[in-house]
């Protein structure tokens, strides 16, 4: 193991300390806490909290701020944070409005988010809670815990973080959260596996010349391991999986996110939308926002994720572009 | 019966076991889930220690709510809240009759069922728990039952929890929820509240 740290069990107090320093002028850090809330409040309004395992940075804590997260609350690496966390989290975000929760589909974030969920309740503040499951990767979803939640989960962040702001409430919010997830799909591949600064090795092995298709955020294995393809090919396996996934008609409304997974340049991010961006032409899609960048990521995992959204209503657009001011979303 | 010598005991026992084996609870952790069953509950039993080092404990029911405390606190992951919620409900339950083991483990079978909403047979730790507590109402468990009941998740098709992502591919590996499971029954068959 390569990394520029002190010791595995520090990494996570240490790299909180070192985000809250560096963007004091928007964020701190809750004391003695893992939570990072924002210094703008806007008494009244509903407030999101998200967060889950660190070691997906930008996300959370990056999208804390006026227009996103009210709060992210910072696990161990990979690993959900425990209840009291989550719990503190709420309490820093809350300013009146009730608080909607930001959920990636893992039992133990599940778990350990309505375990705080039931003690803020307790305390009188009004919470309620998403879960996001886009990726696509996974099968069987009717037996089964259900599909991750994976890079969608950014785009859920941005757009109801716009709607927070501009004044909805918190069962609104909470339904307009419920037909987001309906609508954003998500699915990745990686090219080189990532390793978590406790276990020293990495998470599992691909050959110099092999990928796997569908890999998850914390190297859980996927569907299909191939020899390494070309960006346009894996475009092209991508978006065929999202286009079954969707069952799209031309000229139906997209947005479009390439999301890095931590070790993969913006210039092969770039390439990769380049190849994208093609098919979703020849498909006939009209394709009303789109980004690029390493956002929802895997520690030093190489490779991509694809997510796109089906727009379902035009105010969707206007919360997409709505400005913000965090650390990572520009 | 449960005592506050013998609980301490179990939980001291428990981390130590854990400590031991916290690189194979993560690399069965590996394949099947995202590698960090070990270090999480060494950090979990580690915050027990500390709280058993402590604290100054009159009765069993307490030991177990500050075992289940720590847990909740410090694990994360499923872990966390599945251990914590069955050590707490076990508190409560031992608080009512300590010398009822079978009771107070199957008050901490139904919370960890509650949490995390599994039956047996979709290996989790359930699938441990279950024929463990058979065993003790039988009279008879012992350590070679215990490894049996955590080698039988092997074949098992995971349905539930981060593995049922993996579908048939969860098929041949231990369950590492019921791998640290296994360990708990070690430590409370050696801590002597069984005998």
């Amino acid at each position: 193991m390569k990394k520029i740290i002190n010791s595995p069990e520090h990494v996570l107090d240490e790299m909180l300390d070192g985000f809250a320093y560096a963007n004091a002028h928007l964020v701190k850090r809750v004391t003695g806490t893992s939570v990072i809330a924002r210094k703008y409040k806007n008494d009244g309004q509903v407030a999101l909290v998200s967060g889950g395992g660190s070691g997906h940075e930008p996300s959370h804590a990056g999208f804390v701020g006026k227009g996103m997260l009210a709060s992210a609350v910072c696990g161990e690496v990979f690993t959900s944070p425990t209840p009291d966390q989550v719990y503190e989290g709420i309490k820093a975000a809350d300013q009146g409005g009730g608080v909607l929760l930001i959920i990636k589909n893992y039992t133990g974030d599940v778990m350990n988010f309505e375990m705080a969920a039931e003690l803020a309740e307790a305390d009188g503040i009004d919470v309620a809670h998403i879960v996001v499951d886009d990726d696509i990767a996974v099968e069987d979803s009717s037996f089964t815990a259900g599909k991750r939640g994976v890079a969608g989960t950014v785009i859920m962040h941005k757009i109801l973080g716009a709607a927070a702001e501009s004044g909805m409430g918190l069962q609104e919010l909470k339904t307009l959260g419920e037909t987001l997830v309906a609508s954003i799909k998500s699915i990745g591949v990686s090219i080189l596996p990532a390793t978590v600064p406790a276990v020293g090795k990495p998470g599992f092995e691909l050959a110099d010349d092999e990928m796997e298709y569908g890999v998850g955020i914390h190297g859980e294995p996927g569907y299909r391991r191939e020899p390494l393809k070309s960006s346009k090919e894996i475009a092209e396996e991508l978006v065929m999986k999202l286009k079954d996934a969707f069952d799209w008609q031309e000229g139906d409304r997209y947005g479009v996110l390439v999301n890095g997974l931590g070790a993969t340049p913006l210039m092969e991010q770039f390439v990769f939308m380049n190849d994208t961006a093609k098919l979703l032409d020849q498909e006939g899609l009209d394709i009303a926002f789109k980004k690029v960048g390493s956002l929802m990521t895997s520690l030093d995992m190489a490779g991509v994720s694809l997510t796109l959204v089906k727009v379902a209503d035009e105010k969707w657009l206007d919360y997409w572009h709505m400005p913000v001011e965090t650390t990572d979303w520009a | 019966m449960f005592t506050v010598e013998n609980t301490i005991e179990l939980f001291r026992n428990f981390a130590t076991k854990v400590q031991t084996d916290k690189a194979w609870l993560s690399d069965l952790d590996t394949p099947i889930g995202d590698g960090d069953h070990g270090t999480n509950m060494a950090r979990g039993l580690t915050e027990v220690t500390a709280k058993l080092d402590a604290g100054t404990y009159k009765d069993p029911g307490d030991v177990f709510k500050a075992a289940a405390m720590a847990m909740i606190g410090k694990t994360g992951g499923a872990s966390g809240p599945l251990y914590g919620t069955a050590f707490m409900e076990m508190s409560k339950a031992v608080q009512a009759n300590p010398d009822d083991i079978t009771g107070a483990l199957e008050a901490g079978l139904a919370g960890i069922q509650k949490r995390g909403k599994a039956t047996a047979g979709e290996k989790t730790m359930v699938d441990v728990w279950v024929p463990v507590i058979e065993s003790v109402k039988a009279g008879g468990l012992n350590a070679e039952h215990v490894d049996a009941y955590v080698e039988k998740t092997k074949p098992m098709k995971a349905t539930k929890g981060r593995a049922s992502y993996l579908g048939e591919r969860s098929i041949g590996h231990l369950d590492p929820g019921s791998a640290s499971s296994g360990l708990f029954f070690k430590a409370l068959l050696e801590g002597g509240a069984l005998s």
